[in-house]
């Protein structure tokens, strides 16, 4: 099935979301990569309302000029290392969509089911396309770095990102992971 | 009127009998660091920006044989190596560790500034390109922001014969690095053992290097040098077999092994995971039996440049 969902949203369209589907955001999506992350739940600091916006692990490349920036590439980076975050994010601050590339694990699926939210992969490393999608509206955090910094982008027609993670506990990306193990393992190839 | 530079250079040249040609060279050594530099951060924009035709054509056939979430992601990735070489920006966000093979040969006369020209290239480049800034300092966490630091850009020497200079850049994105793996496997495990370590690492690497992925095998030698011999593997075109005939049919079988797996692009299922396999041997102490294995993104960038002893620069990808 294909969504096609404004930011912000609500539980009812979450539940509706499986893995497998396809979703394409407009509205606020806001970058936040390993830092952000751990400044964003250790702190108190919240420059913009995470639980309204959808959080993309990127670190896009921009270039100022003239006093204003201009997006050059904005893939998605490996969401697995956010995985170490993720449940406390989700839980602090109530996020709905998280998106990346590779999949996350296991208690990011947990906090998935008991927050309601989903995680969605957007084709890894299709950078100039993604920033033809976002349009660059604000930064903050930027002594972070530019990899780094919480980077605000209004989306539009953001996609197609592949649910991965959906509310009722289905991880696709263990799924084929476990599959691939067993089918490794039956040739005796492991 | 007081005598200038022009005055002092024609004097020398007339009456210290130097020859036009020697001028010529020590002009040309002059300019050489600001030409190589120049170079160097052309080459980088191509690296960036133009997909190796070879990646392209093997991405193009594995499209044709998959379907639904798996075409989709490979048609993603054509679609943007074209808008990335049409409109010359990076085709991916992460424009990688600047990382550079090189072969000098002995008697190549510009070799004392190949390593300023790098370190100046890589800065041009990370200001015109733009590159993303990669270089971050292991103990404060700041990044450097122009892609210089403690040993970057990375750079791998050769010594070779002869009086010309082959530069290769090949930009190595973040994710594919972090998949990167070595065991110090018994040799009693033998070539066996090592073909299920690459294919445990593969696996457990998942959609993480954003596959399909090129998956250079290093086997032998000592811990370091396996991992050099599986990261120089990558230089190689896709579809490039060993020279070795059972080395090239490993290398076949290994890559008929991850495709079984059914990862798939970005490791949300399909029948690519892997676009090929590199391996490359060394002799091994008798007590070890090291098996490195480094990878490749879709994103496999490299580009050349040879530079002859007169200082002229092709590009020779």
């Amino acid at each position: 099935m294909e969504y096609r969902l404004s930011l912000p949203v609500d539980d009812e369209e979450i539940l509706k979301i499986k893995a497998g589907d396809i979703i394409y955001l407009n509205g606020k999506v806001a970058t936040l990569r390993d830092e952000g992350h751990k400044r964003a739940i250790e702190g108190t600091e919240q420059p913009i309302n995470f639980s309204e916006v959808a959080v993309y692990h990127c670190g896009p490349i921009v270039k100022k000029e003239e006093n204003e920036w201009h997006i050059i590439a904005a893939g998605p980076t490996t969401s697995m290392r956010m995985e170490m975050f993720e449940y406390d994010f989700i839980k602090k601050f109530n996020t709905k969509i998280i998106i990346g590339k590779g999949g996350m694990g296991k208690r990011t699926a947990e906090a998935c089911k008991k927050f309601k939210a989903v995680y969605a992969a957007f084709t890894g490393g299709a950078a100039v396309l993604a920033a033809k999608l976002l349009h660059l509206k604000d930064v903050f955090w930027l002594d972070l770095g530019m990899p780094e910094g919480l980077w605000l982008f209004e989306a539009e027609q953001f996609g197609p990102l592949v649910v991965t993670i959906d509310a009722h506990g289905n991880n696709l990306t263990e799924d084929i992971k476990n599959r691939a193990q067993k089918i490794a393992k039956e040739k005796g190839l492991v | 009127m007081p005598p200038n530079i022009i005055h002092i250079l024609i004097y020398i040249i007339n009456y210290q009998k130097i020859s036009g040609q020697m001028f010529l060279k020590f002009m040309t050594y002059l300019n050489m660091e600001e030409k190589l530099s120049n170079a160097i951060a052309d080459l980088m924009l191509r690296a960036e920006t133009d997909l190796p035709i070879d990646v392209e054509n093997a991405l193009k056939e594995a499209a044709k044989t998959e379907e639904g979430i798996a075409k989709l992601q490979l048609m993603n990735i054509l679609k943007n190596i074209e808008i990335s070489r049409n409109e010359l920006r990076p085709m991916c966000q992460d424009t990688g560790t600047p990382t550079f093979f090189i072969e000098v040969g002995a008697d190549f006369p510009y070799r004392k500034i190949i390593k300023d020209a790098i370190i100046n290239g890589v800065k041009k480049a990370t200001d015109k390109i733009p590159l993303r800034p990669n270089a971050v300092d292991i103990l404060t966490g700041k990044n450097s922001g122009d892609n210089t630091g403690k040993h970057v850009p990375f750079i791998h020497w050769k010594i070779v014969e002869g009086n010309e200079c082959i530069i290769t850049a090949m930009p190595k994105g973040g994710g594919s690095e972090n998949v990167s793996a070595l065991k110090m496997m018994n040799p009693g495990d033998g070539i066996e053992g090592a073909k299920k370590f690459v294919l445990f690492s593969v696996i457990d690497a998942g959609g993480k290097p954003c596959p399909p992925t090129v998956v250079g095998v290093g086997i032998g030698g000592g811990a370091d040098i396996a991992m050099e011999l599986a990261k120089e593997s990558l230089l190689r075109k896709v579809g490039e077999r060993n020279e070795d005939e059972e080395i090239a049919s490993m290398e076949e079988e290994l890559l008929d092994e991850i495709n079984s797996t059914g990862i798939g692009p970005m490791g949300l299922g399909g029948k690519t995971t892997a676009l090929d396999v590199h391996i490359e041997i060394a002799h091994r102490h008798p007590a070890s039996f090291p098996v490195a294995v480094a990878m490749q993104c879709w994103a496999n960038r490299r580009k050349t440049i040879k530079i002859d002893e007169e200082g002229r620069i092709w590009n020779i990808d």
